[in-house]
C-alpha cells in the first residue's frame, strides 16, 4: 500500500513516501518516516510489508556505517546498491525480504545516482522510479514530465504532479507525503 | 611431550619477544632482493629471481611477482609454498568484494584482511607463522596509488618507497637520496633499476633474473596491471649499469 518514488535531476535527488502506517482499514499514523538515511549522503526508502522494510532498512543501515568504522572510508552508492542487492538475493531462496527499495545518494566523483530494487534482488540504475499502486500512476505521469537536468524547484514541481495524480486518482487516502533531497550537502527534508 | 611444541609458536618469552615471529623475518632477509617504489601515476615492483637456470622449465611459474585483482599486484619474499598460499586468500578476497560491491576492493583494505590472516599464526592454533613478506601495490579511487609492506607478525605499513631481501639496507639508503615527490613512471623504473644494480647478487642483471611490474592508469583513466617485457626490462638495467662502469672508469 506504500506509494514510494524518487528522481534525478541536476546534482541532487529527490525521495518521496507517503508517510500513512495502516492495516487493513484502520490508519495507525500519519507521520511515519520511511525513508532511511543510510549515511550522511544516501537514501533508501522501502515499500511493502511494513516489518521487512523497516528491519531491512535498519539492517543495511547498521552494516554500512560498520563498513565506514572499519575502513575509514564510506561504501560508494553504486558499491551499497551492489551490496544491499546481496542481501536480497542470498535471503531470497531461505526468507526473502518482500521489500522493494530506491536507492538515491551523492559521490564526490560520480555525482547523485539512483538505483532501484525490487524484493527478487533485481537492481537497475534510473532517472526515476516509483514502488507500490502508486508506480502505475506516478510512472506515467514521470515519463511525460521527467527532463535531464532539471532543477531543484523544476523537480519539486513534477514531484508536486505526482501526489496530485494519486490524490486524483488512487483509491487509497495518503494526505501527507515526507521529501527527502540529497545532494554535494548530504541529505534534507524538504516541502513543496 | 606434543605440548612444549605446541606452545613454542605463540608463547612469548621472559623480555617479552615472539621468536617465531622475527626468526621468520630473518628467513626474510635471505630472499631475492625485492623493491617498490610509488610514483606520481604508476607503482612499480620489481624482483630479483633466486631461481634461475637453463634446465628449469617455466610455464606459467612466477616466482616474484603476482596480480590480486586488475587494480593491485604484489611482489613476495620469503618462503614460496607459503607465499602461494597467501596469495591465493588475497585473490579470493579481493574478487568476493568485487562480488558483494561492484567494484575494486581498496587496497589498504585487503592488506589489512591478509595481514589479520598472518596475525592469527602468531596468536592462536599452535602453528608457525607464514614466512612471508609482501609489497602490495595498487590503486584505489579513494587514495590513489598506493605502497604497503607487510610481514609475518602481521603489521604492515604504507611506503613511498620500499626494499625488503638480501641488501635491503642498501637499496632504503639509496632510495631515501634519490626519490623525490612527484616523480613520473619512467624515472621511477629508472630509480628502480638504479636500486637493482647495487642489491642483486649478480654481475650481470637482466631479465632473465628479474620481474618488473606496474600499475598505472591508462590514457582512457582505466586502471591497468602490466608486467614489463624481457626487451623493457633489459634496456633499464642495461641504461642503469653504464652509469656504473663510467663511475668506476673515473675512480
Amino acid at each position: 500500500m506504500d506509494s514510494v518514488f524518487a528522481l534525478v535531476g541536476d546534482g541532487y535527488a529527490i525521495v518521496a513516501a507517503d508517510a500513512s502506517a495502516a492495516r487493513s482499514i484502520l490508519v495507525f499514523k500519519h507521520d511515519e518516516d520511511k525513508i532511511m538515511e543510510l549515511d550522511s549522503h544516501k537514501l533508501l526508502v522501502g515499500a511493502g510489508v511494513p516489518a521487512d522494510c523497516a528491519h531491512f532498512n535498519e539492517y543495511i543501515q547498521r552494516n554500512l556505517t560498520l563498513y565506514e568504522l572499519n575502513n575509514d572510508i564510506k561504501l560508494s552508492t553504486h558499491g551499497s546498491a551492489n551490496y544491499i542487492r546481496g542481501e536480497l538475493a542470498t535471503a531470497l531462496r531461505k526468507g526473502p525480504y518482500q521489500s522493494n527499495l530506491l536507492l538515491a545518494g551523492y559521490d564526490a566523483q560520480d555525482g547523485v545516482s539512483l538505483y532501484h530494487m525490487d524484493y527478487m534482488a533485481s537492481l537497475s540504475k534510473v532517472n526515476f522510479g516509483a514502488h507500490g499502486y502508486a508506480a502505475n500512476f506516478i510512472l506515467s505521469v514521470f515519463d511525460r514530465d521527467w527532463k535531464k537536468g532539471m532543477n531543484l524547484q523544476e523537480g519539486l514541481e513534477v514531484v508536486r504532479r505526482c501526489i496530485h495524480e494519486l490524490r486524483t486518482r488512487f483509491l487509497i487516502s495518503q494526505p501527507v507525503f515526507i521529501l527527502k533531497v540529497v545532494d554535494a550537502a548530504g541529505t534534507r527534508v524538504v516541502t513543496l | 611431550m606434543a605440548r612444549r611444541y605446541d606452545s613454542q609458536t605463540t608463547t612469548f618469552s621472559p623480555e617479552g619477544r615472539l621468536y617465531q615471529v622475527e626468526y621468520a623475518m630473518e628467513a626474510i632477509n635471505l630472499a631475492g632482493s625485492t623493491i617498490g617504489i610509488l610514483a606520481d601515476d604508476a607503482v612499480i615492483l620489481a624482483g630479483e629471481k633466486k631461481t634461475t637456470s637453463k634446465l628449469l622449465d617455466q610455464g606459467k611459474q612466477h616466482e616474484k611477482l603476482f596480480k590480486i585483482d586488475d587494480n593491485m599486484f604484489c611482489a613476495v619474499a620469503g618462503i614460496t609454498s607459503d607465499a602461494n598460499v597467501l596469495i591465493n586468500k588475497l585473490r579470493v578476497s579481493a574478487a568476493r568484494h568485487a562480488y558483494t560491491y561492484g567494484e575494486s576492493m581498496p587496497v589498504e583494505q585487503l592488506t589489512t584482511s591478509i595481514c589479520d590472516v598472518k596475525q592469527g599464526y602468531t596468536q592462536f592454533g599452535g602453528l608457525r607463522p607464514f614466512g612471508v613478506s609482501f609489497l602490495i601495490a595498487g590503486y584505489d579511487e579513494s587514495h590513489g596509488f598506493q605502497l604497503y609492506h607487510t610481514d609475518p607478525s602481521g603489521n604492515f605499513s604504507g611506503w613511498k618507497a620500499y626494499a625488503i631481501g638480501i641488501n635491503n639496507n642498501t637499496a632504503q639508503q639509496i632510495m631515501r637520496q634519490d626519490w623525490k615527490e612527484g616523480m613520473k613512471l619512467q624515472e621511477a623504473l629508472e630509480l628502480t633499476a638504479k636500486v637493482l644494480t647495487k642489491t642483486m647478487d649478480t654481475a650481470n642483471p637482466n631479465a632473465e633474473k628479474l620481474e618488473f611490474g606496474i600499475v598505472e592508469k591508462t590514457e582512457s583513466g582505466k586502471v591497468r596491471f602490466r608486467m614489463l617485457s624481457d626487451a623493457e626490462v633489459n634496456k633499464l638495467m642495461a641504461d642503469a649499469a653504464p652509469k656504473e662502469g663510467e663511475t668506476e672508469a673515473e675512480k
